[in-house]
């Protein structure tokens, strides 16, 4: 009884919380960068980070690489994040894909080579990338002003807030010595840049006038974007995933007859099976050897004809 | 009586092939989804295009997309109130030089296609709205599938894209800030002069990247 009431008091007290902090912290619901000037100020220095060090060593890691080397720390990476994503859906109430992604992380650990591989997504099962700050989105948490972090890039104050749970629940880094764990993050970090080494050029051509003002008006689209999948609120997010086939069933596909009568019967029908009393011997030559004299004739038949 | 039975049939024959051929507005689903397998079957086709070649990836762009976009909407929707402030002359211009700011982009964008394949979400709408969305992603080789959307209007010449999606932000909403800005500077002509300078910059050094 205890447990029942503190989970139904959670969600209107986080809510509380959280809005509470937000309106602490925010100046006026008019603007959406009040901390602007700050803003600005770490945008430069994220800029001059990532033309002196940062691009360079993107560019030259996709150049020199092999992309299959490139496609497996890719993949590795995703693999830790998808626990964290995995858990992220199931807090959103998103039981099928947070499932799909928890299925994901155990099928390309283990088949895939402990994550080198992604062979969940040629198996049907896509990723649903989460994290913390969207799972409070979800949950009504608004965005709160729009905050440019140190090194991290674009990021909104409620974001912000999930960041070291985000951090926390990393799975990379547990189990191995610092320097390990720290060259595994440099070069995680280096491979995202260099998969949004093309983006970032095409950003560069699209961008008119203040890139700052760009990337902020991008960005917080973006994210509104990714914490309803693409909706305009939660009810709808709803709707969308039951207009969408069950992840899971790409597996399980071409094993089951569609009919689920059929899949009823076959399963009894293998309850019943009798196990083999009989030795399994090779099979007789002779009659075969009667089948191939008869076409004989005939072809022999025509010939004086023609 | 076979000269009959042959008439018989040529007149059935045309009266089929005219009430096919009678002019039925394409759905618009169908029309981006045509239009994206077509684009994306030639990108992959072409060599030139796969090398980066700028005026064939923009030749491309030319034939099979502009066509069915209205950038005199976009523009319009991406000036916002100062679209009225704007003599015809001044929102011609400034829809030429948009247009032309894109096609550079996304002439970019289409040189970097190599194995992608997209997914088509079912269109929600009913069949009297004059205004859809039409909702695709993109599966690419490293990272999330990358969601792209459009949104049509109904037009007299059938349906036209007057907005796209790349990973949730909407073309025309994130240019609104960027416009208001420019004109707030130094009023339409400005912005126009500052979209003509982008262009030449452009025109001058290739957006796509080396492989």
């Amino acid at each position: 009884m205890k447990a029942i009431t503190i989970k139904a008091m959670w969600r209107p007290l986080a809510l509380a919380i959280f809005a509470v902090a937000l309106t602490g912290c925010a100046t006026t619901t008019g603007k959406i960068d009040p901390y602007e000037k700050y803003n600005r100020k770490v945008f430069a220095f994220n800029d001059a980070v990532d033309t002196h060090a940062l691009k360079p060593a993107a560019t030259a890691y996709k150049r020199v690489l092999p992309g299959v080397v490139q496609t497996g720390v890719n993949n590795f990476f995703y693999n830790l994040s998808d626990v964290w994503s995995s858990a992220n859906n199931l807090m959103q109430g998103k039981g099928e894909r947070g499932l799909s992604d928890m299925t994901r992380v155990v099928i390309n650990s283990t088949f895939g080579l402990a994550g080198l591989l992604d062979i969940a997504t040629d198996a049907g099962l896509p990723r649903h990338t989460e994290d913390f700050g969207q799972t409070l989105g979800y949950w009504g948490v608004p965005p709160g002003p729009y905050v440019m972090l140190p090194l991290l890039g674009p990021s909104t104050l409620r974001d912000t807030v999930g960041l070291p749970l985000d951090i926390a629940a990393d799975p990379w880094g547990y189990g191995v010595t610092s320097r390990v764990r720290n060259l595994g993050t440099v070069l995680r970090v280096v491979d995202q840049r260099a998969v949004l080494l093309d983006a970032s050029t095409l950003l560069e051509a699209a961008a008119l006038g203040d890139r700052y003002e760009f990337i902020r008006d991008g960005y917080l689209q973006q994210r509104k974007s990714k914490v309803f999948d693409g909706e305009i609120s939660r009810k709808a997010a709803k709707e969308a995933r039951a207009d969408e086939e069950p992840d899971a069933r790409g597996i399980a596909a071409p094993y089951v007859d569609t009919d689920p009568d059929a899949v009823k019967k076959d399963s009894k029908a293998n309850l019943k099976a009798e196990p083999i009393t009989e030795p399994i011997t090779e099979p007789k030559a002779e009659p075969k050897a009667e089948p191939k004299a008869d076409p004989v004739k005939p072809v022999s038949s025509e010939t004086p004809a023609k | 009586m076979k000269l009959i039975k042959q008439l018989i049939a040529a007149a059935a024959l045309t009266f089929a092939t005219s009430a096919i051929a009678a002019p039925a507005t394409e759905a618009p689903d169908a029309l981006v989804k045509r239009i994206s397998a077509d684009v994306i079957d030639s990108a992959k086709a072409d060599k030139d295009i796969q090398a980066g070649n700028q005026q064939k990836v923009m030749s491309l762009v030319e034939t099979k997309i502009l066509p069915h976009v209205d950038f005199q909407r976009m523009t319009a929707l991406a000036a916002g109130r100062h679209w009225r402030d704007a003599s015809a002359e001044q929102q011609k211009l400034l829809a030429n030089e948009f247009r032309t700011l894109l096609i550079f982009t996304y002439s970019g964008a289409l040189s970097q296609i190599k194995n992608e394949t997209v997914d088509f979400k079912p269109l929600r709408a009913s069949p009297s709205d004059q205004e859809v969305e039409v909702r695709s992603s993109v599966n690419v080789q490293r990272g999330d599938p990358v969601t792209l959307n459009y949104r049509l209007a109904k037009t007299p010449q059938g349906w036209k894209i007057f907005d796209i999606n790349v990973l949730g932000a909407w073309l025309v909403e994130t240019y609104k800030g960027t416009f208001a800005t420019e004109i707030g500077k130094s009023g339409i002509d400005g912005l126009i002069k500052a979209l003509a300078e982008r262009n030449k910059k452009l025109a001058s050094k290739p957006v796509t990247t080396k492989k």
